[in-house]
């Protein structure tokens, strides 16, 4: 080795570092001298002036909460905004007895336990003389009630205190998302500073996401107090900074549309706008009364929602995941052209199933008797299930996995909200990771008809949509458009961010077909054909629940509600200069084109109207 | 040298100080270390509200450190030579691994969940002096143009993978314990001086493109900190005014009317200095500054008596890490340096700088008693 070449002169070096660390030590002694020199400064000649600081003039911090950022639609609607309320609040360090307080105040107020066991975890995270609110928008009846008994609760007082309200309730509860008191896990996350005079964080929707920017800053104002700690008088006062204003995409008007036109089926139904990329429309049902967590939601209520059969808790536009059905097949079509598979016009013979060779199990078609002989266009139109195992089998796992990748299946979105689920594309190289073994050729016929292992979300299936109507134009979806803030605006850019390399030729042969789904005779969507001026295209799609053994016959009605297939519905529209991409899943609805796609175009018809 | 020889008949003729020998703890530095530690102990029990929850938790720590130090006083030197490069490649490799998967904590990504939350930042605080001092030690002392070159890599590595983290306090001493031991190896004056004067030319470019706002505010905040009173600057004059009212004699033990009232924030960590200087007064502080001075001066005699390049190498970089924990902490918190996330060593509470700060006691303990007889 070439290190032990070196001849050392140790001499030298023992001079070198005896020098070095005397000169060191020196200096060491040096900087500690100035330490001491700082430290005779404050302590000596400083002592006393901090010391009157310190005894006679002590100086308490209060912050003042900013205004939280309002959050408009579109239009300019409120969807999220403060209302002034009272709340009844105790400021500990002038409290003489606090378990007694509490014991008279619960008395006279009928205020649950847990409200108080709220209060007392609330209490231990600010300071003694903060005002800590125990009781959240309390009635005209109450602040009566309190007023008249006010002077025999020394410290307990009624404030007026803005409480976030969001007037569209269940409609915008998840996209919106919601406030609630900060909890431990979320105050080691934040300044405690900025936090000290809030009481409330975003926990979901815009309102998390978007946290730091709503929030706004705390001001502080700086309160003398005698020795007692009583305030003599207010020395300074810095106001807060309010949080900045949220203007989003979305179109609260097509947002209740979307939410009535589901009636009684839970599911979602995501549209966006093609020329933006913004999110109109983001519904996910069953919903709640997100106002019900802003102040504090007693475990009565809590335990109805959380428990509810319907999930209202749950964003399904998130963080759903459905097998995506026959809703995949215009994509599968369009990779079967783009790898050179098939030709548009190529037929192909369906009589009802499909067999691999030498296997006996049959395939089915969901057409018994088969669509006879079928090309591309016929196969999306009518949805033939044959063509498609077909297709698969030939593109192979590989082509197809990696073809849909592109237009975003399996992947995040990355729509501007917290939590989005990726969905799931399967490959090869998944299922040996994740179920250890070999991907069979059945598996490829049932995800050439999105069933099997792919799952993906609503918004997916709208950000897909979206990308074939633009001919391969990706813009991640997003729903906040403008941010103003007290000073200045900002309108949120959102650049492109892929083109995908797909032939004119290739997209117009599946894009009519798709406009066939609705306006042909023998389309599965044919109901919500009509005369507009424009047209629509679309794709419909039933996912199964319930698999059904080789000779049983899917029978509707023979079938409990919870096991009937969920139906989905993909459209844009106006079919030759798309402007809006909506995709729709009503869970158990049996058939996309009876349940979703009247939903879809509802959304589409007004949607377009308003464009007018 | 009295003393020196009274510890001499100490090791020799007492039980215990048998067992020390044997365990090859250097008694001057470890009594030292101990009566630091049992003032964090009365510094906590002071500032906690006498909540044992917390001396449990830092004596637990303290436990840890310990064996930790003992067990790295076994070891011999060339034992920390031969694995320089691993343990140096290991911490790069974790750092790395912060980046890609780390825990995010207030803001920035520092932590690695192994079991437990890990800051392997902190291991960079040994492993960078020793892989230099290791580099240095295999070619011509002083360092040649070529050799300084490549120490720069070895350093720059690291602290701009920290820096990146964000973790300016944690970067600025992996970088000085780096380059501390470029000085030892007897860099030139020139490029001393010239770096110097290279740092104080980049500082306005680091200000205006690498620094976070919130660093910027603090520096802001320390160069004027009536600006902001109730916001940012905060801390500092809440700190000197608990410095201040206790005088020269201080206010006594547990006295603290500042931080019991909540005035003071971080006083069980990085301000605990402040309340210290509001307990125990002037005499206090100085009592304090001459027990981290030993150890200091302790630290740099075991260097000067090292008997090979690498040992004499390392130990000096250890002490000025040692000695840069107290200054810059310090320094903060009477207002004389800008607020960075830096303990004071072995007093703060807090577990992972104590774990490296002890570590690094354990090395200085190994290299000073592994001695050789060396031939004439």
């Amino acid at each position: 080795m070439r290190r032990y070449e070196v001849i050392k002169d140790v001499f030298l070096e023992n001079r070198i570092f005896w020098s070095r660390t005397v000169i060191m030590f020196v200096a060491m002694l040096f900087l500690i001298f100035g330490l001491i020199f700082r430290l005779v400064y404050l302590q000596v000649s400083g002592h006393s002036k901090y010391h009157s600081m310190a005894t006679n003039n002590r100086i308490k911090v209060a912050s003042i909460p900013p205004t939280r950022g309002i959050i408009y639609d579109k239009n300019g609607r409120v969807l999220a905004e403060n209302l002034p309320s009272y709340s009844l609040e105790i400021i500990p360090e002038q409290v003489k007895d606090m378990p007694n307080t509490l014991l008279r105040l619960q008395k006279l107020l009928d205020i649950p336990d847990e409200k108080l066991k709220a209060f007392a975890e609330h209490s231990r995270r600010y300071k003694r003389f903060d005002s800590i609110p125990l009781l959240l928008k309390l009635s005209a009846e109450d602040v009566a009630k309190f007023a008249v008994l006010r002077h025999t609760f020394l410290g307990v007082d009624i404030q007026a205190r803005l409480i976030r309200h969001y007037p569209y309730k269940e409609l915008t509860a998840h996209v919106v998302g919601y406030l609630g008191r900060i909890n431990n896990k979320e105050l080691k996350r934040v300044s405690e500073i900025e936090y000290r005079s809030m009481h409330f964080i975003g926990k979901t929707g815009v309102e998390s996401a978007y946290e730091d920017i709503l929030r706004g800053y705390a001001g502080y104002a700086e309160i003398e107090t005698n020795a007692q700690g009583k305030p003599v008088k207010t020395l300074a006062n810095i106001m807060p900074t309010p949080g900045a204003d949220l203007h989003l995409s979305l179109d609260i008007d097509l947002q209740r549309i979307a939410y009535d036109a589901l009636a009684e089926y839970n599911g979602a139904v995501v549209a966006l706008d093609l020329e933006t990329g913004g999110v109109i429309v983001q519904v996910s049902k069953a919903s709640f009364d997100p106002n019900l967590f802003v102040s504090g939601i007693s475990y009565k209520d809590y335990n109805r929602i959380n428990h509810s059969r319907d999930m209202p808790l749950f964003d399904r536009v998130l963080r759903g995941q459905y097998p995506p059905g026959s809703t995949l097949k215009p994509f599968v079509g369009l990779a079967g052209l783009e790898y050179n598979v098939i030709k548009a016009q190529q037929k192909l013979y369906c009589p009802g199933y499909y067999q691999l060779p030498h296997k006996d199990h049959k395939y089915r078609d969901w057409k018994k008797r088969g669509h006879g002989m079928v090309d591309l266009r016929k196969s999306i139109i009518q949805s033939c299930d044959v063509y498609y195992y077909d297709l698969a089998l030939t593109l192979g796992i590989d082509n197809l996995s990696s073809f849909l990748n592109d237009f975003g299946f399996g992947k995040k979105t990355g729509i501007d909200l917290n939590g989005e689920n990726s969905g799931l594309m399967p490959s090869r190289e998944w299922k040996r990771i994740n179920k250890n073994t070999v991907w069979y050729p059945g598996e490829t016929l049932i995800t050439g008809i999105g069933q099997g292992f792919t799952q993906i979300t609503p918004l997916q299936l709208a950000y897909a949509t979206g990308i074939l109507a633009k001919g391969g134009k990706l813009t991640a979806p997003f729903l906040v458009e403008r941010k103003v803030y007290v000073d200045r605006e900002e309108d949120v850019s959102h650049a492109q961010t892929k083109q995908l390399n797909l032939k004119d030729n290739n997209l117009l042969t599946i894009r009519q077909a798709m406009v066939d789904v609705i306006h042909s005779k023998r389309g599965t969507a044919r109901l919500i054909a009509g005369k507009r001026g424009y047209q629509i295209a679309g794709k419909t799609g039933t996912a199964q629940v319930y698999s059904i053994k080789q000779d049983e016959e899917y029978n509707e009605e023979e079938i409990a509600f919870n096991m009937r297939d969920h139906a989905l519905f993909i459209a844009y529209a106006p079919a030759d200069n798309p402007k809006i991409a909506v995709a729709v899943i009503a869970e158990h609805g049996s058939h996309g084109g009876f349940t979703a796609a009247p939903i879809a175009s509802a959304v589409i018809i007004e949607y377009l109207k308003k464009g007018k | 040298m009295h003393a020196e020889l009274r510890a001499e008949q100490f090791r020799k003729h007492s039980l215990l100080g048998n067992l020390l020998r044997k365990l090859h703890i250097d008694i001057p530095l470890f009594v030292a270390l101990l009566i630091l530690l049992v003032l964090s102990f009365m510094m906590l029990y002071s500032v906690g509200d006498q909540e044992w929850a917390l001396l449990v938790r830092q004596a637990s720590r303290m436990s840890v450190s310990c064996v930790l130090m003992v067990f790295l006083a076994q070891l011999e030197p060339q034992q920390f030579q031969r694995y320089s490069i691993a343990f140096y490649v290991l911490g790069i490799a974790l750092l790395i691994a912060v980046l890609a998967v780390g825990d995010v904590g207030k803001g920035a990504q520092r932590w690695l969940y192994i079991g437990f939350r890990f800051q392997p930042s902190e291991m960079l605080k040994i492993s960078t002096p020793m892989m230099v001092a290791w580099y240095l030690a295999g070619h011509e002392i002083p360092p040649k143009w070529k050799h300084i070159m490549s120490v720069l890599a070895f350093i720059m590595l690291p602290t701009i993978l920290i820096v990146r983290q964000p973790d300016l306090g944690t970067s600025l001493l992996v970088a000085s314990s780096g380059l501390s031991v470029l000085y030892f190896a007897g860099l030139s004056w020139r490029y001393v001086f010239s770096a110097a004067i290279g740092v104080s030319a980049f500082a306005p470019i680091y200000w205006h493109y690498f620094m976070r706002s919130y660093q910027k505010d603090r520096v802001n905040t320390f160069l004027n900190p009536e600006s902001d009173p109730m916001g940012k600057g905060y801390h500092i004059i809440q700190s000197k005014i608990a410095i201040g009212s206790g005088g020269v004699s201080g206010k006594g033990w547990q006295e603290n009317t500042q931080s019991q009232l909540d005035f003071l924030p971080e006083s069980s960590t990085d301000f605990i200095f402040a309340v210290f200087a509001e307990e125990f007064g002037l005499l206090g502080c100085l009592a304090l500054l001459s027990v981290y001075l030993f150890i200091i001066a302790r630290g740099l005699y075991i260097a000067v008596q090292a008997q090979d390049t690498y040992s004499r190498l390392l130990a000096g970089s250890l002490v000025c890490t040692f000695f840069i924990y107290v200054f810059v902490n310090i320094g903060m918190v009477i207002g004389i340096l800008p607020v960075v996330g830096i303990p004071l060593p072995l007093i703060s509470y807090g577990g992972t700088s104590m774990v490296t700060l002890f570590a690094g006691f354990g090395i200085l303990m190994s290299i000073h008693t592994h001695k050789k007889v060396l031939p004439t």
